[in-house]
């Protein structure tokens, strides 16, 4: 790694590289003719909307190549953050901080890789307002990375409260019929989460003058202390996870989203729950983890079997691949809050699978739902008849979410349940369960939509997939396939952080164990 | 100190007085057909006023009059926001009052009186140029708010705020007789030497509570806000913003200046009375909004809100709350104004329309209002990456610093419970079908106003937030 490189603002740069994109669509639409009555001219506008498709993807895609340079100088051998800026913004220890570790630059990438997917998929599904809706995706993409490094606290909850109005001008905007009040139960939700996490955010800072996150890390907090913060933290990531019983906003917000905010919603805004535990619960407040573990346990199984049970009895899909979603999450809570190196890399790596199977199931309903434009499972059938290759992708994905050995979805799962069993083997042995419901649920979809007999007028001739939804599903494919055939690709790379972070984890808790 | 130079410390006020006084001749030889020279003369009057301002003392300033009126740092931070907002508010509804039969020259000779008013307010620490400067603005703005004489609403929300208003004075009054009664002076600096903690005086304490009651009227904080709808709504509209702006400042500047100068050491005593005045506005603000019809309601009970939020920095004291107090309010002026602004926007052949359901579908037919609009109220409900955020921040932060951590708590919750009818107006705009279009012809004025403070939240104060900062900490520094 040469100086030079590590001394540029890269993480700003790649972090507003798609508002740059946004800055560009939006200056383009003020350029444009008018009448005299201020509207923009028909020929015109459909110009600008197909011109702002094109910078949208060119931008995402620049900023993917960005965050892979940036992954190939990233030395994968050090615990510690790189690529670190600061700069003056608020004054009295609040700063403009910026900086990744092993554990964010793969989130990083995850933002970048999935963004040029979702304006692809949207490219003709996306007829009403086109250029706003570019504008929200590449705002919202620079929230999301953003959120990803920043390496101050304020900064990080800038950015995570700020993905939020993005994404409610998404669902309410673009979104289905039930959208306004998906978006609303989206938006104060999550609003109500993050703004205890702002007091507790507040109480550190008037402990400790900074908020810093590295600095943070390293300080003890009393138990005391650490057992509020922990819970206000808790409340703002436990919804946005989403874990047990607070998950409800999610079902409705995926069903009324657009297939590329859903998308979004799954592959990337949940991860930003996971994260949070693992960059500020688990090393800020070691104690207080310990202490609510079996909360958190609770939590995870109930969420686990229970959305497990719920989704097997959904009628929509979307609605069944979310509920499949929080189940999913169950196991990245369970794995994270078992302290150990297993689970918490397990945690991790499902994250990772997850943002891109669950990413690819939404997708392939997209595919259906432009051609028949209804997600109800009973409107399907038969339709391998028709679209054998879409059969296909689709099986794989199933069998990614089910957690087939040889996709990614299977070193998850196992990963975060052998860390569970290691702490309490009665969560890691119910949890099991969750992945035989799971197969049930998913298997039961496939079977419903894919198979049977080809009855229904409307989709005699419906067609296979066409060569963009091909290549969209076919790039998720190969890296789920990849991550599930040579895991060490993404675990080598978490492993020094988590390591240093279980260090200090454990030490934390020995102190203490030892005081009383 | 000798008379004359006593004078030159209070150029700024001696300014504005004699300027509105010669204006108030010259409109009155003229005649309202010079309504636009006179309006600009206004503008220009106030503008000189900031421009005095920023010359004058600064830091701890000089003590005229006997101490009664103090020229200091937070008097002047504080009078350039009030001056600016009066200014801008006149250059704003020029236009407007002249296309509703109300272009009167006596409304920007008015707003500059009332300015003059809250210079008073802000610089006095003397109970008795407290209440000179409060009664000179409220008179100012009690006429300000019947100028629609015409009007049955505009008069009659003029005669209730005179109403109320008086009543509120009263009781200003009776709070002021008590505590001189009891500590024998008038002064704030030899107030505080009688209130003191180890014998607080019965007779002290009821006559702060009263004079507590006066000033969170004249403020519009719960419960004493019951005027605030009704005269908002009755108001003419650009006479609404500047009663939502400017007096506002005042008001809360001079709260923290009578609390913390006069009883700085009977803190306990008058702490919880201003977090649990803080509580209950910001409980009105976010729950009695939810089902106004009317953005001028609507407005209302924001501002009671945000004036809870405001009192959080109060009630926290300290450098840090008295900071966070001025960073907020100063971001609260420049919303409110910006948010007014683009209300006044909402005109359909010849007339205001002020219903909510007429911004649906806005950004189909006048999308820069639409994004003007929606900075402002994300800004309003303080959601990051808008600065409003910071006045959140701060203010939550002080109190926490305080060890009150549950009036950040109830301010967090009741955020969320706001956010909703902010978030209504933005979902009106962006997912409704369109209603007609408002007219386009509004001036240049008022779409600069909108355009400057919704760029100003975002994106430029959020890079830029620190200067403000700490220009509110030199201020608030003033007091201790």
């Amino acid at each position: 790694m040469t100086q030079t490189f590590a001394t540029a603002p890269w993480l700003t740069l790649l972090t507003f590289a798609p508002l740059l994109g946004a800055a560009f669509i939006i200056v383009r639409r003020f350029l444009a003719r008018k009448d005299h009555e201020g509207k923009i001219v028909e020929e015109e506008l459909e110009q600008i909307e197909l011109r702002s498709k094109w910078i949208a993807l060119g931008f995402t895609l620049v900023t993917f190549v960005l965050s892979v340079v940036i992954y190939f100088q990233f030395d994968k051998s050090l615990a510690g953050y790189q690529f670190v800026e600061e700069y003056d913004w608020m004054g009295n220890g609040i700063d403009y901080k910026m900086g990744v570790d092993g554990i964010s630059i793969l989130f990083v990438l995850l933002t970048t890789f999935i963004m040029p997917i979702c304006i692809i998929a949207s490219w003709h599904s996306v007829t009403k307002r086109v250029t706003d809706y570019m504008i929200a995706f590449l705002v919202l993409e620079t929230l999301m990375i953003g959120v990803f490094c920043a390496l101050d606290l304020i900064l990080f909850y800038f950015f995570f409260e700020g993905s939020l109005i993005p994404m409610f001008l998404i669902i309410g905007v673009w979104g289905g019929g039930e959208r306004i009040y998906a978006a609303f139960k989206f938006f104060l939700y999550t609003l109500l989460g993050s703004l205890l996490m702002l007091i507790a955010i507040l109480w550190m800072y008037s402990i400790t003058g900074t908020t810093d996150i590295p600095t943070l890390q390293e300080f003890a907090f009393s138990p005391g202390a650490q057992k509020w913060m922990w819970l206000a933290f808790f409340a703002s990531f436990a919804v946005k996870m989403p874990m047990w019983p607070v998950h409800t906003w999610l079902p409705d917000a995926h069903v009324q989203a657009p297939t590329a905010g859903s998308v979004v919603l799954a592959a990337i805004l949940l991860k930003m729950g996971g994260y949070g535990f693992i960059r500020f619960s688990l090393p800020m407040f070691p104690v207080a983890s310990v202490d609510f573990a079996p909360l958190v346990f609770a939590l995870s199984v109930v969420a686990i079997i229970y959305t497990s049970l719920v989704a097997l009895a959904q009628e929509d899909m979307k609605k069944l691949i979310a509920y499949s979603s929080v189940a999913h999450m169950g196991f990245v809570t369970m794995g994270i809050f078992s302290g150990t190196k297993q689970g918490i890399e397990g945690a991790l790596f499902q994250m990772l699978s997850h943002g891109f199977i669950s990413g690819a199931l939404f997708l392939c309903v997209g595919v259906v739902y432009d051609r028949i434009h209804t997600r109800e499972i009973k409107a399907y059938g038969g339709l391998v008849n028709r679209m054998p290759l879409y059969a296909f992708l689709f099986m794989f994905f199933t069998m990614g979410n089910v957690g087939l050995p040889g996709t990614s979805g299977f070193i998850g799962e196992f990963l975060s349940m052998a860390g569970a069993f290691r702490v309490n083997s009665w969560v890691a042995f119910f949890a099991a369960f969750g992945v035989i419901l799971s197969a049930a649920y998913a298997l039961r979809l496939y079977r419903e939509v894919i198979f049977g007999t080809l009855d229904k007028d409307n989709l005699m001739a419906i067609e296979d997939v066409n060569q963009r939804e091909l290549i969209m599903l076919g790039v998720l494919l190969i890296f789920a396939l990849y991550l599930g055939v040579y895991p060490s690709a993404a675990l080598s790379v978490f492993a020094p952080p988590v390591d240093f972070l279980i260090t200090n984890y454990n030490a934390a808790n020995a102190i203490i164990g030892g005081g009383l | 100190m000798t008379l004359m130079e006593t004078l030159s410390h209070a150029t700024t006020e001696l300014f504005l007085v004699l300027s509105a006084m010669v204006l108030l001749i010259v409109g009155v030889f003229l005649g309202d057909k010079y309504v636009r020279h006179i309006t600009l003369a206004s503008v220009g009057v106030l503008l000189v006023g900031i421009l005095l301002v920023a010359l004058g003392p600064q830091g701890q300033g000089v003590s005229l009059f006997e101490g009664a009126f103090k020229v200091d740092g937070l008097a002047a931070f504080a009078k350039i926001f009030v001056l600016g907002a009066a200014a801008v508010t006149i250059l704003m509804s020029g236009r407007f009052l002249v296309g509703d039969q109300m272009g009167k020259f006596e409304f920007p000779v008015l707003v500059v009186l009332a300015a003059f008013g809250m210079s008073l307010m802000v610089s006095s620490t003397d109970l008795i140029s407290l209440y000179m400067g409060v009664e000179t603005q409220s008179l100012a703005l009690y006429i300000l708010a019947a100028f629609n004489r015409d009007s049955r609403r505009s008069t009659e929300a003029g005669l209730k705020y005179f109403v109320l208003g008086a009543l509120s004075s009263c009781l200003l009054l009776y709070g002021a007789s008590l505590i001189y009664g009891f500590s024998g002076s008038t002064l704030f600096s030899e107030i505080a030497k009688v209130a003191v903690e180890e014998e607080p005086n019965v007779g002290l304490i009821f006559g702060l509570v009263f004079l507590i009651s006066g000033l969170a009227f004249k403020v519009s904080a719960a419960p004493f806000h019951m005027w605030t709808p009704d005269v908002y709504e009755g108001a003419p509209t650009p006479v609404t913003a500047f009663f939502a702006a400017a007096p506002k400042f005042a008001g809360m500047v001079l709260f923290a200046r009578v609390l913390i100068s006069g009883f700085p050491d009977i803190l306990d005593q008058w702490q919880p009375v201003i977090a649990m005045i803080a509580v209950a506005s910001m409980l009105i603000g976010a729950f009695s909004a939810i089902t106004q019809t009317n953005i001028k309601r609507l407005m209302a009970y924001s501002s009671i809100g945000h004036m809870g939020y405001a009192l959080i920095g109060v009630a926290a004291m300290g450098v840090e709350g008295l900071s966070a107090m001025l960073v907020y309010m100063s971001l609260y002026v420049v919303m409110t104004i910006g948010a007014f602004a683009a209300i006044l926007h909402m005109r359909r052949s010849g007339g205001m329309t002020e219903s909510i359901e007429d911004l649906s579908g806005l950004k189909s037919s006048h999308m820069p209002l639409a994004i003007i609009i929606t900075i402002l109220f994300l800004s309003l409900a303080g959601i990051p990456p808008t600065a409003g955020f910071f006045g959140k921040f701060y203010v939550f932060s002080a109190a926490v610093n305080e060890n009150m951590i549950w009036l950040a708590v109830v301010g967090a919750v009741t955020s969320v419970v706001s956010a909703y009818y902010y978030l209504n107006v933005i979902r009106l705009i962006w997912f409704s079908d369109p209603a007609p279009a408002f007219e386009r012809d509004t001036g240049m004025a008022l779409g600069v106003t909108a355009w400057v403070s919704a760029i100003l939240m975002f994106p430029v104060l959020t890079v830029f937030i620190s200067p403000l900062r700490l220009a509110a900490e030199q201020a608030a520094k003033v007091l201790f």
